[in-house]
């Protein structure tokens, strides 16, 4: 599994072509002058000799020292300046690469996670992959430079106790990965669990007045410390595990030190190595053990970041919507759109929508009606392809709309949402971004026709006032407003309103309709409202009841059939 | 940074034990080459092999001892660090939840989740750095130090000299970098908002087809924080190679003048060797402490981040206590004077009103004429800037929060409904609420019609925010909640912009036969849904264009008029 995560993981490492080799050498280079040092202050101590001192040659020597210092640092530096380089342009890579996994995600996904576990994947995950490959890069690349080295200089003193360090060693590569694959369990555990943790706290933030105003303060609290506690739990467990790794590595090598070491006190006494061939045996052999536990000393770091790298993983092999035909047609927007025995549900196991027909002529006005719940929305789900069909076909002048390229047809209707969706930014960005380089004075007619100019020139700051997160100030009815007004921004040929004159008061909105109705003038519009004003001029009114079209007609004719529609009509006025 | 170090008091035996076996386990796997010395001095060179292996035996029994040891103090820093992250995450949280409407508003939701998550990591692992690492180093360095002036005092002035060289570069790299880590964090915050934007806006953003654009906002937002990133790398990788040059320095000159010295007869070549190996000692013992530098520079940076959230001091703190004298016969509800505005502007101005018990009162208004705002007021989300607000009498200002939760209940107009079921979500107005009150309230609220279509029922999963219902079914379940703990005033604040009239209608008729008495705040867009009021409070602007009942505002009030002309 970690393998396999970390095969993954290999084209998203920054700058692999050039800047792995680099780093490789300068690994190679750093820890030869690592390796030469010794060697070098050994023959200065060599000519100190007392009275007889060969200064000259000292000075050389130390001269070539300097060298060597300077240029195993220079690589040193350039090593670290590449770790850092590498991790963290694969955390951009890997951040760039989920937020571009989001755009053919279907719409399920948006529904159905935590948008604070998400997000905690972006921040906190790919964190941690940088963090091990910060820690643990330079570390794995200079270790074994050293690794190589040391084990040339091991062979060079005494072939058969090189292998003795070379098999016994290893064993600790062993014993670390035993404890690694033991504490894996608890790094995943720990990574959900922040994802968790995020996607709580992230909604209880973001419902701070329903916390308020219900009192689920203590609640909260407590549950956050529940998570909190078994955050704990895992964490320790995660923590301490791991970092037996490096102890146990040590145990090994320490042994191995000691076993070298009787060994060659044993070679030695027979005759068959000198005393100071085990020295600077030993000294190797040290050399050598030393870049295992420095590794594992970065365990816990690698750990995080293989439990990270899962995470994101998980999102990015997520299966990803059809992609867009190639040499899609152009949609047809003045087309005529039908819908063709089209069965649909979110949940396979309950059907809403089913067998649905529906025959709508370029230019028509189709207002929508029916109890909440009876499938208006899903209609646009369906038009907008948020969700496909399950069955039949959907088409918009005869061409079934899943040929169209998703964008191409999505821009060819303009939408507004009960739910106002605004991003943070000034007024202006928020209206111009149906309509990128919109002009001023357009973007300001917008707003006017969306009798929204008046309240926005009264803002601090008027057209560049922002927008927050939270968007404090503004009203549920402005925010629909700036909405509307960025639809008529766009211009599109198509339009879908759905609720969108909801919280706005209604000479406000007899105003906004008007204007919507010069803009929708002789093009197609879809009008989901409660609104009797709104869905009496229709052309076309659709009554549905759960995911059946009931009743369509005009209002006239339907008042005449005296059925669904009627009734809610005369219930208005009863209630009216 | 040292604000948090309370966190650490609870493990005080961690933080003095942990390092102190850390340091055990170093003494043990130092001793290793004085035994191997030993070996081979008194083993090899006396042809004496029991004493090999009896110096073996000795190594062996050492490793495990460093190893035990090494493992108590592994225990120590993993309960330590973890613990101290999970007391300040509690304490964060519960100071984030103590904080006001207005305050967490200017925070943004991004930032706190951030600072409660990947700061606190952050510190939490510069804890465990420091249980692991803070002695052993230090140890090291005053040990090498205090054995190279004991070998020789003149040479040791060299080593003492490169200190300040060492400290000054300590120095200027924490400085330089540390402003860069906030810079950072900020900049992480900016790449959440922008992810949570596109999860929470995906529809929009489609239906505009502005994924392309959206990828080049992240894109730009990811750049500027790799670009952060790299210069901070940047900086801190020259911690490591100036102080192993400055530490290779020392060893140049040591070997330079230990060279003269030798010739002079003042210095042993033995010395020279033993003074190398201790600078070798020290250098790898500050290479630790300059990686530790580090680690608690970035550590510095989201500790102020988290300290910020720490010291902010709510603004409608919490108040606990016994529930207030209600007086019996004064109004419900009673503004006088109140002015209130978001930010600078002006919401409402000089608001004043009384509302009777068992009153029903509509308000109507145009859009931002400052319907929402007088209902937040008097649900306390936020204080008046002038003027005073009471309930039954008392200021609610002076209202404990949980008596003053109790007598109002809110159903706000866009509801943050949680993850969890249909039920849990009811129960979320009163917790324990029995599963007939959970009926009830869902009844009164006309959702339990369409709950009961539904295979799961009450136990129906709500997924995030309530995306798989519809808005007019999430307006219905926002109602049940508000209504399940029966309070004595209820706040609608356009709860039925996304109901039919019947169901509208429906619902009133309802919550007038089961709540007798009942005091109402009902704020809709609709004529009819407020025609029925005992009195209509017109607003215009953030102020009363008119209050009275239908007949009499359609006489007088010219707002009015035209509302309901607009309707017809």
């Amino acid at each position: 599994m970690k393998e396999k995560t970390f095969r993954k993981l290999i084209p998203y490492l920054g700058g692999k072509r050039i800047l792995l080799p680099l780093s490789a050498a300068c690994a190679v280079l750093g820890a030869a002058g690592t390796l030469a040092a010794p060697a070098l202050i050994g023959k200065a101590i060599d000519r100190m000799v007392k009275g007889k001192p060969d200064l000259p040659g000292i000075a050389a020597i130390i001269a070539a020292l300097a060298a060597v210092y300077l240029v195993s640092n220079l690589f040193q530096w350039l090593l670290s300046l590449i770790t850092n380089r590498v991790s963290y342009l694969t955390a951009r890579k890997l951040r760039s690469a989920l937020f571009g996994k989001l755009a053919p995600l279907p719409l399920s996904f948006f529904d159905s996670s935590a948008h604070g576990d998400v997000i905690s994947r972006f921040v906190n995950d790919v964190d941690a992959v940088c963090d091990g490959l910060l820690q643990g890069f330079a570390q794995v690349l200079s270790g074994a430079a050293m690794i190589l080295g040391a084990t040339v200089f091991m062979v060079a003193l005494s072939p058969s106790m090189a292998v003795l360090v070379v098999v016994l060693t290893p064993l600790s590569i062993l014993t670390a990965r035993f404890v690694a694959k033991n504490s894996k369990r608890n790094f995943r555990e720990q990574a959900d669990i922040v994802g968790a943790l995020n996607g709580y706290a992230e909604e209880m933030i973001e419902g701070r007045r329903e916390v308020k105003a219900f009192g689920l303060r203590n609640e909260a609290l407590g549950r956050f410390s529940e998570m909190n506690a078994e955050l704990y739990r895992a964490g320790v467990r995660a923590q301490f595990y791991s970092s037996l790794a490096n102890p146990s590595t040590r145990i090994v090598n320490n042994l191995t030190y000691a076993i070298v070491g009787v060994v060659g006190s044993l070679a030695a006494i027979s005759g068959t190595l000198t005393v100071g061939g085990i020295t600077s045996f030993l000294i190797y052999s040290t050399l050598f053990a030393k870049p295992f536990n420095d590794i594992t000393n970065v365990l816990t770091q690698i750990q995080s970041a293989f439990a990270g790298a899962r995470r994101v993983f998980a999102i990015l092999d997520l299966e990803p919507e059809k992609p867009d035909g190639k040499d899609a047609p152009l949609p047809d927007v003045r087309g005529r759109i039908a819908f063709e025995n089209v069965r649909f549900s979110y949940d396979k196991t309950r059907s809403l929508i089913e067998g649905l027909d529906l025959d709508i002529p370029y230019g028509s006005s189709v207002a929508i009606v029916g109890k909440t719940g009876a499938g208006k929305t899903t209609l646009v789900n369906l038009l907008m392809r948020f969700y496909d069909v399950d069955g039949g076909r959907i088409s918009l002048g005869g061409t079934d709309i899943r040929e169209f390229g998703r964008d191409e047809l999505r821009r060819s209707f303009g939408m507004v949402l009960q739910d106002t969706w605004l991003f943070s930014g000034t007024v202006r960005e928020n209206i111009a971004y149906s309509k990128p380089g919109a002009s001023e004075a357009e973007i300001v007619e917008a707003a006017r026709s969306a009798g929204a100019h008046d309240f926005i020139a009264r803002l601090a700051g008027g057209y560049e006032a922002r927008i927050s997160d939270s968007g404090g100030g503004l009203s549920q009815g402005q925010k629909q407003l700036i909405t509307i007004a960025r639809v008529m921004l766009a211009d599109p040929p198509m339009f879908i309103l759905d609720e969108a004159t909801s919280s706005i008061d209604t000479r406000t909105e007899l105003h906004v309709q008007k204007a919507l109705k010069r803009l929708t003038a002789g093009r197609t519009s879809f009008v989901i409202a409660h609104r009797l004003s709104t869905i009496r001029g229709a052309d076309l009114i659709l009554v549905l009841e759960d995911g059946r079209i009931v009743e369509a007609g005009s209002h006239a004719a339907l008042l005449k059939a005296n059925g669904s529609y009627a009734r809610l009509y005369a219930n208005r006025l009863e209630t009216a | 940074m040292f604000k948090l170090a309370r966190y650490l008091k609870p493990y005080k035996k961690e933080f003095i034990l942990g390092p102190l076996f850390k340091l055990l386990e170093a003494i043990f796997e130092l001793l290793l080459p004085t035994i191997m010395a030993l070996m081979i001095n008194d083993g090899v060179n006396r042809h004496d092999p029991s004493f090999v292996f009896r110096a073996g035996g000795l190594m062996a029994a050492m490793a495990v001892l460093g190893f035990l040891s090494a493992l108590v103090c592994q225990y120590f820093a993993a309960r330590a660090s973890q613990g101290f992250g999970t007391e300040l995450r509690n304490d964060l949280f519960s100071r984030i939840q103590a904080l006001s409407v207005a305050q967490l508003d200017a925070f943004g939701t991004q930032t706190l989740t951030n600072r409660l998550t990947n700061d606190v990591n952050t510190l939490q692992l510069s804890v465990a750095m420091l249980i692991r690492l803070v002695v052993r180093a230090p140890f090291i360095c005053v040990g090498a130090i205090v054995m190279a002036m004991i070998l020789n005092l003149r040479l040791s002035l060299i080593l003492i000299a490169s200190a300040p060289v060492f400290v000054a570069i300590i120095w200027i790299i924490m400085s330089r970098s540390s402003p860069l880590y906030r810079a950072y964090q900020k900049k992480l915050d900016s790449i959440s908002v922008v992810v949570r934007e596109n999860l929470s806006g995906v529809r929009v953003i489609r239906a505009f087809a502005k994924t392309a654009d959206e990828k080049r906002r992240f894109d730009a937002a990811n750049d500027d924080l790799t670009g952060t990133a790299l210069l901070v790398g940047r900086v801190s990788a020259l911690m490591n190679p100036l102080t192993t040059v400055a530490v290779n320095a020392g060893i140049l000159a040591i070997l330079w003048v230990g060279g003269s010295m030798v010739a002079d007869g003042t210095l042993m070549q033995g010395q020279i060797i033993a003074f190398v190996n201790y600078v070798t000692q020290t250098l790898l013992a500050l290479i630790v402490v300059s990686n530790l530098v580090i680690i608690f520079t970035r550590a510095s940076a989201s500790g102020k981040r988290v300290i910020e959230i720490l010291e902010a001091v709510p603004d409608m703190p919490n108040r606990d206590g016994e529930a207030p004298r209600f007086a019996a016969d004064s109004p419900a509800i009673e503004f006088e004077n109140v002015s209130f505005g978001y930010g600078g502007g002006t919401a409402l101005r000089g608001l004043s009103l009384s509302i009777g018990r068992g009153e029903t009162l509509g308000i109507i208004g145009g859009t931002g004429a400052g319907k929402s705002t007088l209902v937040s007021l008097a649900a306390r989300f936020y204080d008046p800037t002038e003027g005073e607000i009471r309930i039954d009498g008392v200021p609610v200002r002076d209202i404990p929060d949980g008596a003053l939760r109790a007598k109002v209940g809110l159903a706000p107009q866009k509801a943050v409904l949680f993850t969890g079921t249909i039920a849990e979500n009811i129960r979320f107005g009163k917790p324990g609420a029995s599963d007939e009150e959970v009926a009830e309230a869902a009844h009164i609220a006309q959702a339990s019609e369409f709950i009961g279509k539904l295979p799961l029922g009450y136990e129906t999963p709500m997924e995030r925010g309530g995306v798989n219902f519809s808005g007019g079914q999430k307006q219905r379940i926002n109602l049940a909640r508000a209504l399940v703990s029966k309070p004595e005033i209820l706040l609608l604040d356009d709860v039925s912009s996304a109901l039919d009239y019947s169901t509208d209608a429906a619902m009133r008729r309802a919550l007038k036969a089961a709540r007798a008495g009942l005091t109402t705040i009902i704020v809709s867009q609709r004529a009819a849904s407020i025609r029925d009021a005992d009195r209509i409070l017109v607003l215009d602007n953030g102020a009363v264009a008119g209050i009275g009942g239908h007949d009499e505002l359609v006489r007088s009030c010219a707002a009015y008029r035209d509302i309901i002309e607009s309707q017809a």
